[in-house]
């Protein structure tokens, strides 16, 4: 919201850059403007379209947890509140390229929905992706990172085994604005369902299962920093949620390095959580349908297997999406890791002079770091502006 | 309702009340809460929103300030801590004094905690409302207060951290003064002998940044220097210096960064430590820069976790997070330099976070080192020429291993300063007499206090390399302040009625943030606006409500009282008491 209402920004939202020209000083970055189908500066964020659509698809900001409309708002506070249309979703779009390629027409369904809703006539389909251009003297990418899908890690059965989710969709399934509105229910009980069930059950006993592909020798051998910490939060929220519930933490070393953190994982130990010094080796699909996870208990040197209705998976933090093509783009290099390289002393600096970078695209950071690393990022674009602009002043 | 009568014609209030998705509206009936709204004496116009922080609440808010031509605004919704500056500025965008704004929080202090009480919450919801529209009649308009700043700072600390601050704020313009308590600049990272995890030489990364520092044309540094005195505030800090062979000097700058950094926890007492053959890891580092680790070492056991992670009286509760880091590349150059060592750690955790020092434990491990978890309930054992453990990860069994040298990772602890520091600027510490940020998530390199800053061990223990991103880090807070070139403070402080005020000073003792001063001559106290933080302390003190809190004065506060009784008042006359 700060941001968003700086009379020293400009956001581009729903945009792309397509190739950076020039040198530190004098970017040309050239920026593709997709099209929302949804006039920015005439809609007022009123929601009456979605509402309306009839087109029903999986919500990527559940986690496909629950459902949005054809045309939506990433989410309910996002910036700027503008709707935009999801072209290959959109009966209407689907219409009208049909049309287009020449189809039968009388076998085109259209749909138009939201254009008679709109009272602020702001849908437009026939938006193009715009491409636009901004000189600037620098750049900084926060261009974050990827969680991993970990459907590759077959003996997790992920995808395969019911109740066995990512992190990030155990967070929607805590959250009150969640699919379900902050309810602990098992996923496998409603995911898919046209409409949520009555009367579901409460998972009563959770699994968090740490460094699912990192600190692993057969994927990423790193360790992503902040999963020990969000599975202590997830785990004590969900103790908070339900006293009686039952939380277990599997982990080689809880890594809580931050301020505060050990702190934090003893308060889980007193309220309950436990802590199992393992690597969990298999979950399996249990007789009642539940996940069952096999693991073996370093320190009593035996092997366990334990039913749970959910077991979270602390997921890797990987470097940003098409990495490569990112570095390409911009013409930087990435670190043997994948995330985008800096150099030592200089932690902000990629390998093109005028292009920084900060957060978890520079590799794992949590909240607090993230924050620090943005505020030097832009020191660190202070000092070079300026320096700049002392050349040209000599000059 | 009789004295409402009297500013009726001035008061047209608009109230908001949001759904916060469904965190109020989940929890009570915000519709209902409006409707009550619109009933209330003033109240021109009631609605709700799904979020009035959105984008579209905003421009709703506005919308009916012109429309409806509100004089007051109510948003019924959470914390003033979170959005109450928002919805200010939204009003004053509006065209609206931002104080003609009132808070109601009905999320944290009404759905949250009546979850499962629907119609409790929602009644609680309109007694709530029905306060502040109270309180909204009798609300003033109020000016901030804009003062001129200068482009001048002082850092305190010159480690990497401190050193980091001071040239990222010199490139940008601002004047600095560096002061250090050493003679030497570049603070415990220059003692290292070498940095994780690439094994770089501190001195080829410090010594150039001092090398930059310390010939800056816009860097005063003082070494051998102790601050004696700090007082003022944002803007406006005036600075008392004792500095070697220079005798005492006052500085004045606009703002404050503090990067005193941290120092080695010394073992005294826990595992024979001596100095000698059991030493600390920071101690190993001196000796791996310098003298060498001494001829004919053979075996080398590290120990984690010493004085840290423990509960135990005179040990540190937290993890110091860098040490594990540290025992692994130190185990590195140990093995690097004599291949034939042999190196073990024990440990609890082992806590090698990020991709770079993951790697370098992977390394370590190719390379042989040797890690043997331990229980902190069963620790290791120092005996004469080895160190006992019971890992339990192949037996039961108590393994003796061999130890020439034993090394304990301590903590690192907060410096003698930073107790010193807090108290002289009224700065927060927290248990272990590390600096407490402002926001631990959102703020981490702010100080509560305007204008004080902090970064590097001090706030927490932290690597060179995350000492010099926060050092930048904070400098760029500092440059978002001095940009301006004035600093704007709340309007909401308190004020002294000379005409009543009888001088008896209750309020300037109990001032924490030294606001109040007393005027010999007309025998009166006053307020220094800028100092005061509006926490209204002086307001209770005072016998006479002579000092009143703008905002906050008793007329606008007991109709607010008066309001919440009459909720009351229905209850007791059902009750026929």
């Amino acid at each position: 919201m700060d941001v968003g209402r700086h009379p020293k920004i400009e956001l581009l939202a729903y945009s792309e850059v397509e190739r950076v020209d020039g040198t530190v000083g004098a970017f040309d970055v050239t920026i593709r403007k997709k099209a929302r189908y949804v006039d920015e500066s005439k809609c007022t964020g009123c929601g009456a379209c979605a509402e309306k659509c009839p087109t029903r698809v999986p919500d990527p900001y559940n986690e496909g947890l629950g459902e949005r409309k054809a045309i939506y708002r990433y989410f309910a506070q996002g910036i700027p509140s503008t709707y935009t249309i999801d072209p290959d979703a959109c009966r209407h779009l689907a219409g009208l390229r049909a049309e287009k390629e020449g189809a039968d027409k009388s076998k085109i369904k259209k749909c138009g929905v939201c254009a008679k809703i709109c009272q602020a006539k702001a849908i437009d389909y026939s938006q193009q992706d715009q491409i636009i251009h901004r000189q600037v003297e620098a750049i900084v990418l926060a261009v974050g990172y990827e969680v991993l899908k970990p459907e590759g890690i077959t003996e997790y059965g992920y995808g395969r085994v019911p109740n066995v989710v990512t992190a990030i969709e155990f967070e929607r399934l805590l959250s009150a604005s969640g699919p379900t509105a902050g309810h602990l229910y098992r996923p496998a009980d409603f995911v898919g369902k046209k409409k949520m069930p009555e009367h579901l059950p409460h998972a009563k006993r959770l699994a968090f299962i740490q460094c699912v592909g990192s600190r692993d020798g057969r994927r990423s051998i790193h360790c992503s920093g902040f999963c020990c910490m969000h599975s202590i939060k997830e785990a004590i929220i969900a103790k908070e949620h339900d006293s009686e519930l039952d939380a277990w933490i599997f982990g080689m070393d809880i890594r809580a390095v931050g301020k505060g953190f050990e702190e934090y994982r003893l308060k889980a130990e007193q309220i309950g959580v436990k802590f199992v010094r393992s690597r969990v080796a298999e979950i399996t699909k249990g007789p009642n349908g539940l996940p069952i996870v096999w693991y073996e208990d370093t320190r009593a040197r035996r092997v366990y297997s334990r039913e749970f209705d959910i077991v979270v998976l602390a997921s890797a933090c990987l470097p940003p999406k098409d990495a490569p093509l990112l570095a390409e783009k911009f013409g930087i290099e990435l670190d043997s890791f994948g995330f985008i390289k800096t150099r030592p002393f200089a932690p902000f600096d990629t390998t093109r002079e005028g292009i920084f970078v900060c957060g978890c695209a520079r590799g794992p950071a949590d909240i607090p770091e993230s924050v620090a690393q943005a505020s030097s990022a832009a020191a660190r674009v202070a000092q070079v502006v300026l320096q700049e602009a002392r050349k040209v002043a000599m000059q | 309702m009789k004295r409402l009568a009297l500013k009726s014609k001035d008061v047209r209030i608009g109230v908001f009340v949001c759904h916060c998705g469904s965190n109020i509206a989940g929890y009570l009936d915000c519709k209902a809460v409006a409707d009550y709204a619109s009933t209330l004496p003033g109240v021109v116009y009631s609605t709700t929103n799904l979020y009035t922080c959105s984008e579209s609440g905003i421009a709703e808010i506005k919308r009916a300030i012109t429309e409806k031509k509100l004089t007051r605004v109510v948003v019924a919704s959470c914390s003033p801590r979170t959005h109450e500056p928002l919805f200010k500025s939204a009003c004053e965008e509006a065209g609206l004094n931002p104080y003609l704004f009132e808070m109601v929080n009905i999320r944290d202090q009404c759905s949250w905690v009546h979850m499962n009480s629907r119609d409790e919450a929602t009644e609680k919801a309109k007694d709530l409302v029905r306060m502040g529209v109270a309180k909204a009649w009798f609300l003033e308009p109020q000016e901030d207060f804009e003062m001129s700043i200068e482009a001048r700072v002082a850092v305190i600390g010159g480690g990497v951290a401190g050193l980091s601050a001071a040239e990222s704020l010199a490139d940008m313009g601002v004047s600095v003064v560096l002061i250090e308590k050493s003679p030497q600049l570049g603070g415990l990272t220059l003692k290292l002998n070498s940095l994780a995890p690439h094994l770089h030489n501190p001195d080829d990364l410090v010594n150039p940044l001092i090398e930059r520092v310390e010939h800056h044309p816009k860097i005063k540094v003082y070494k051998e220097s102790s601050i004696k005195k700090i007082e003022g505030y944002v803007g406006n800090y005036r600075i008392e210096l004792d500095v070697k062979d220079q005798g005492v000097i006052q500085e004045a700058v606009s703002a404050v960064v503090v990067a005193v950094g941290a120092k080695p926890y010394i073992p005294q007492g826990l595992y024979g430590y001596d100095g000698e053959r059991v030493i600390t890891q920071f101690e190993l580092e001196q000796r791996l820069k310098s003298k060498g680790v001494g001829d004919g070492i053979k075996n080398v056991v590290m120990i984690q976790c010493v004085g840290a992670r423990s509960q135990a009286e005179g040990e540190k509760s937290y993890c110091s997070r860098i040490c594990c880091a540290t025992a692994v590349k130190n185990a590195l150059i140990l093995k690097e330099r004599f291949p034939d060592i042999k190196v073990s750690i024990l440990y609890r955790d082992i806590q090698t976070y990020g991709s770079d020092f993951e790697a370098m434990l992977w390394k370590a491990r190719s390379m042989g080192v040797r890690f043997y978890v331990y229980d902190p309930s069963d620790p290791p054992k120092v005996a004469d020429n080895a160190v006992l453990v019971r890992s339990k990860i192949f037996s039961d069994d108590v393994l003796e291993l061999p130890a020439d040298i034993v090394v304990l990772s301590t903590p690192l602890v907060a410096s003698d300063e930073a107790p010193v520091i807090a108290n002289l600027m009224r700065i927060p510490t927290d248990a272990n007499n590390f600096f407490l940020e402002a926001h631990v998530k959102l703020r981490p390199l702010d100080f509560a206090t305007d204008g004080v800053f902090l970064c590097g061990s001090c706030r927490f223990p932290c690597t060179a390399e995350e000492a010099r991103i926060q050092g930048m880090g904070a400098a760029a807070r500092v440059g978002a302040l001095l940009a301006k070139g004035k600093v704007i403070s709340s309007a909401l402080v308190a004020e002294v009625d000379s005409s009543t005020c009888c001088g008896c000073q209750g309020c300037l003792r109990i001032c924490p943030y030294g606001a109040i001063t007393y005027d010999e001559s007309r025998h009166v106290c006053q307020v220094n606006p800028i100092l005061c933080k509006g926490c209204g302390a002086c307001t209770a003190a005072c016998p006479s409500q002579s000092v009143q809190l703008k905002g906050f004065r008793p007329s606008q506060l007991l109709p607010q009282v008066r309001a919440a009784m009459e909720s009351l008042r229905e209850m007791f006359v059902s009750c026929e008491l």
